[in-house]
């Protein structure tokens, strides 16, 4: 029989605090009664000797130092897992609110499940493509990477990831019986939800997606613990039952909006920009669950979206989430204003695991070549641009000119797509020599000659001979 | 093995901060096992009765009035043969025996030692009854890897005449192997292993001047930034500048004996990456797998935060012991700026005063202590040895103004500064020639013109004043465009481009660029300036370089890495240029 503690300490933001308690753990769940028989949900986030601090799910509107009851588990928080999860919809903390009842849950599990033992993982190398030229050509996603989509105010993060979600295969294998999708929502507007929602039932994916859903209106530790039940999910489904899941989640920024807060709340030293010191440890404990392992079959691929407060890609939420993941998709506001679809930032995009996914044996042969010329190439393109701006289109050399020829082709016949239109990686490859073969030859400095011969189309050899 | 009677218990728990009482505060630095899982921990501080620990796992389940079992004893690694090829976490725990222990996640409370005690090594004892030995000698050899030979030392401190030695044969790190005994009498065993703990650096005889460059086969290094064997360097640069590509280059093709590679808050996937790769590559040197002369310390991003911070002392220790047996060891350290995170996190939970970003003030004082046990040294065994540290920062923005970038900046000597607009145009290594310095440079240039070439300081300078040449230049570029500029100014361009991507550019996943010998990338110079002189020439007496640039010669020096890669020969192309140039001379004769 455990005891219930009547009353409270205190009581500030999301805490509670209680004085004269023993043997209690932490991180243990507790059941609050409040003083109209309500019941919340807490956990143990701090033990000095007999007094106690608890954060509080649902918040703590609503509770008085008085008549509330405070009543120790005895465990951590943990999620019920089994493949019932397929097709249902669970709140920040893991209860269904699709009126479908509990699932029957096979086994429970800690959501702060356990880092991966660097020995038993596998390195990643099957290529998924997504049917988006510039996603598959420069910045190439990998099944068990972790690749954020780093986005603006306003621009289609939403409709990208929903794109990339329909389109997204594997080379070779035909499995998509065992491709799963787990959504988590963090602190986003119920529009964007039901968007995902609408988008996966068109394309016949909500039987095999789990979506936990926090609302910008839900309580801010419930979003905090969101994505750890979102992943907890993931990884029984990958690990567990050999799926190949895709975990897509949005909005990474709301949820450290909602650490800021919550840290604040605890009275701790803020860092950059009033954020916790601990976020760079605290998103890599999220980021960092996806992966392979040695001799399981499935994967959890990792695709976080988030909004960069001001485009600034130097603030410190897309700055530490850069650091842990594998590299980043940046949608840019310019691409947008033009009108073009997906705004995908080709230079500041970046897979670091697509030197090792691509290629002979992989994808094609001279896919890397590929997509080393074009970033090369298209680098060039800003320099020639900001000089017509100053002396003029009619002043620049024939190389500059070409070269704002080939940056206006690319941006609107490589990078400018269908929101349902899927281009297969032949199509992409070679859309990108044509557009390459647009410059000399000798210009093209990144790739060997043997490459050039096989691939380059372009009239002019050689600098013009 | 502590006893299970104790009187200190858990008073306070704050994530992995410990509060403990129960008697006298407990000696700083000094291990302790909290709860009834035994968890691993350190004392950071200690007031009256109250000793702060911190914990080197997930303290979830931890409650108040738990044990805690002191050892009193400072947090050691066991240091003997095994441990290279092998892969350990920040304190020094195999990890390929945790997952046959625990599986593909790690579990909390597992209790071993680096070392594998049940494998017996064929060993050859150098000592026999009789011998005077002393601290730091070596009295035995192993073969520990197709690379390392390892060379068992008499523990510090201990000196005396030797008795009771075994035979050689087969024996494991436990084993005592003989006995010295002291002039008190007192009998000391020799064992194939010793204690060491890690936040004290291993002694050595004498410390010697840091004048052989550590050779990495980078050309943008070797010629231009080269760091000393023993010396320290910086790799600063914001995500996505290539640092850990420059690390893993540096670790598989300089010509260090060993590579301790220490993954400090990283990415898990680039340490399977590390040893999948080693294993499968081979050194240019002796033709075995590079993972025989390799350590891995991993603690990855989502390890716990404490062992983070002790990471880099293990990982020193370590390089500090192969050191002592006379190793050229490299260490790298990817990145110090999470393990400067994990300190102030530490330092936030015990409410110590914030210094500048909220780091502690005690930042630089760490930094200098870790960068400050590199070096060049003499050994106590006669040796010579060095460890040569090289720490990748993390700056937050990419901002090199900020605590950690700019206190490591104090005690390196050698900054390779990345370049985030670099590498959007994907020019890797993004090295900033402009910002990248090196104070090594004239203590080296001695050796670089024994084995370089006598002419080596003059074509480093010549590429150095082109190369800044071009960027001035490109400031009336970028207004007017480069057609209104005169030829002998489009030449600088023509060829600062060859030099920056012919020479600089190189390509770590190319086959036949991820590494160049010396001798070619003195090649590539000689032949890149005898274009610019004899272009020079071509242009001063009003032929214009149009001609030479159609030509194409330009574009065949920017690939001429990749045809000697392939086995060209550099004459064929210092051939390809007089020919280029005698044709546009003689058709202009």
């Amino acid at each position: 029989m455990r005891i219930e503690y009547t009353g409270l300490a205190e009581i500030n933001g999301a805490l509670i605090a209680l004085d004269g308690v023993k043997g209690v753990s932490y991180d243990e769940l507790a059941e609050i009664t409040l003083r109209d028989g309500s019941r919340r949900h807490g956990r143990v986030i701090l033990i000095d000797g007999e007094r106690v601090v608890l954060e509080v799910f649902e918040g703590t509107s609503g509770i008085d130092l008085k008549h509330t009851g405070t009543r120790f588990l005895g465990k951590p928080m943990t999620l019920g897992l089994s493949e019932e999860l397929l097709g249902r919809v669970f709140d920040g903390t893991g209860r269904p609110i699709d009126g479908l009842g509990e699932i029957y849950a096979e086994e429970r599990r800690d959501i702060n499940g356990p880092a991966i033992n660097p020995v038993s993982r596998e390195y990643p190398q099957s290529c998924i493509l997504t049917g988006i030229s510039s996603i598959d050509a420069t910045c190439s996603l990998i099944r068990g990477q972790k690749l954020p989509i780093f986005s603006g105010a306003g621009l289609p993060h939403n409709e990208l990831a929903a794109q990339i979600v329909r389109q997204a295969h594997v080379i070779g294998q035909g499995d998509g019986a065992k491709f799963v999708i787990v959504f988590c929502a963090m602190g986003i507007k119920n529009d964007t939800a039901d968007f995902f929602r609408r988008d996966f039932a068109e394309s016949g994916a909500l039987g095999r997606t789990v979506m936990f859903l926090n609302m910008a209106s839900d309580p801010i530790i419930e979003r905090i613990l969101a994505p750890r039940c979102a992943l907890t999910a993931a990884e029984y489904l990958a690990f567990d039952r050999g799926y190949h899941v895709l975990v897509v989640m949005t909005d990474m920024t709301f949820y450290c909006e909602a650490l800021r807060e919550f840290s604040s709340s605890k009275g701790e030293i803020p860092s950059r920009k009033g954020y916790p010191s601990y976020m760079y440890s605290d998103l890599a404990s999220i980021y960092e669950r996806a992966g392979l392992i040695h001799g399981k079959p499935g994967s959890v691929t990792l695709m976080p979206i988030l909004t960069m407060p001001g485009d600034d890609i130097s603030h410190p939420i897309p700055d530490l989430t850069g650091y842990i993941t594998e590299g980043q998709i940046v949608l840019s506001q310019e691409l947008s204003r033009k009108g073009l679809y997906p705004p995908v930032s080709i230079l500041p995009s970046l897979s670091r695991l697509m030197k090792d996914g691509t290629g002979k044996g992989f994808t094609r042969d001279d896919h890397p070549d590929l997509s080393n010329q074009l970033f090369a190439s298209y680098s060039e393109v800003s320099s020639a641009r900001s000089l017509a701006t100053v002396i003029g289109e009619d002043e620049l050399s024939e190389r500059d000119r070409l070269y704002l020829k080939f940056g206006d082709e690319l941006e609107h016949s490589f990078i400018t797509q269908g929101m349902y239109e899927p281009r297969s990686l032949d199509q992409t490859l070679d859309l990108g020599w044509r557009l390459l073969s647009i410059l000399p030859r000798s210009e093209l400095s990144r790739v060997s000659d043997k490459v050039l011969d096989a691939h380059y189309v372009g009239a002019s050899r050689d600098g013009g001979q | 093995m502590e006893s299970n009677k104790t009187p200190y218990y858990i008073y306070g728990v704050n994530g992995p901060v410990i509060h403990v009482r129960g008697g006298r505060s407990l000696p700083r630095m000094s291990l302790v096992y909290v709860g009834k899982q035994r968890l691993f921990g350190e004392v950071v501080s200690s007031q009256g009765d109250e000793s702060v620990v911190q914990i080197y796992e997930d303290s979830g389940g931890l409650s108040s009035g738990e044990p805690v079992y002191p050892t009193m004893e400072p947090m050691s690694i066991r240091l003997g043969p095994g441990l290279v090829g092998g892969i350990f976490d920040g304190i020094g725990r195999p990890l390929a025996r945790i997952e046959s222990m625990a599986g593909a996640f790690i579990a909390k409370g597992i209790n071993i030692g680096a070392l594998d005690e049940e494998k017996k090594w064929r060993v050859k004892l150098l000592v026999k009854d009789g011998d005077a030995v002393k601290g730091g000698q070596i009295f035995a050899l192993t073969n520990e890897s197709g690379m390392i030979e390892h060379r068992s030392m008499v523990p510090n401190g201990v000196s005396g005449v030797v008795s009771g030695a075994v035979a050689d044969g087969d024996y494991t790190v436990m084993e005592p192997l003989a006995y010295v005994e002291d002039e008190a009498g007192r009998k000391t065993a020799l064992t194939l292993s010793q204690l060491w703990p890690v936040r004290t650096p291993r002694p050595f005889a004498e410390r010697l001047p840091v004048n052989r460059p550590l050779v990495t086969g980078q050309r943008v290094i070797d010629t231009l930034f080269p760091v000393g064997k023993g010396g320290c360097a910086a790799i600063p640069g914001p995500f996505g500048a290539g640092k850990t590509v420059v690390q893993h280059q540096l670790a598989k093709w300089s010509d260090a004996d060993m590579i301790v590679y220490l993954g400090c808050g990283e990415r898990g996937n680039e340490m399977t990456q590390v040893l999948d790769e080693f294993r499968e590559l081979k050194d240019p040197r002796s033709g075995r797998p590079l993972m025989e002369r390799t350590i891995l310390i991993a603690n990855t991003s989502n390890m716990p935060v404490a062992a983070r911070e002790a990471s880099i002392y293990t990982g020193m220790t370590i390089a500090e012991y192969y050191r002592d047996m006379g190793y050229h060891v490299a260490l790298m350290a990817d990145s110090t700026s999470r393990w400067a995170e994990a300190l102030r996190e530490i330092s936030g939970r015990l409410e110590e005063m914030p210094a500048e970003e909220s780091f502690p003030a005690y930042l630089p004082s760490r930094l200098a202590g870790f960068y400050e046990r590199a070096g060049y040294v003499d050994t106590l065994s006669g040796k010579e040895g060095s460890v040569t540290v090289i720490g990748a920062v993390s700056p937050q923005g990419g901002d090199f103004s900020e605590p950690v970038t700019q206190n490591t900046q104090r005690f390196v000597r050698c900054f390779w500064a990345l370049d985030r607009s670099l590498a959007y145009a994907r020019h890797f290594p993004s090295i900033n020639w402009t910002t990248s310095y090196t104070e090594y440079y004239n203590d080296l240039l001695p050796w670089y013109k024994q084995n370089f070439g006598e002419d080596f300081p003059e074509l480093r300078e010549r590429i150095v004043a082109l190369l800044n040449e071009e960027s001035s230049l490109n400031e009336i570029v970028k207004l007017i465009g480069s057609d209104i500029l005169p030829d002998d100014q489009k030449l600088v361009i023509e060829t600062a481009k060859v030099i920056r991507e012919g020479f600089l550019q190189q390509n770590a996943f190319h086959e036949h660029d991820t590494y160049m010998l010396p001798g070619n990338q003195m090649a590539m110079l000689r032949t890149i300036l005898r274009l610019y002189d004899g272009a020079r020439q071509l242009v001063s007496t009003g032929i214009p370089l149009r001609l030479l640039s159609e030509t194409g010669i330009f574009s065949v020096l920017e690939r001429m890495k990749f045809g000697l890669g392939e086995g060209r020969k550099p004459e064929e192309f210092e051939q390809q240029v007089d020919d280029a140039l005698d044709r546009v001379r003689r058709a202009n004769a």
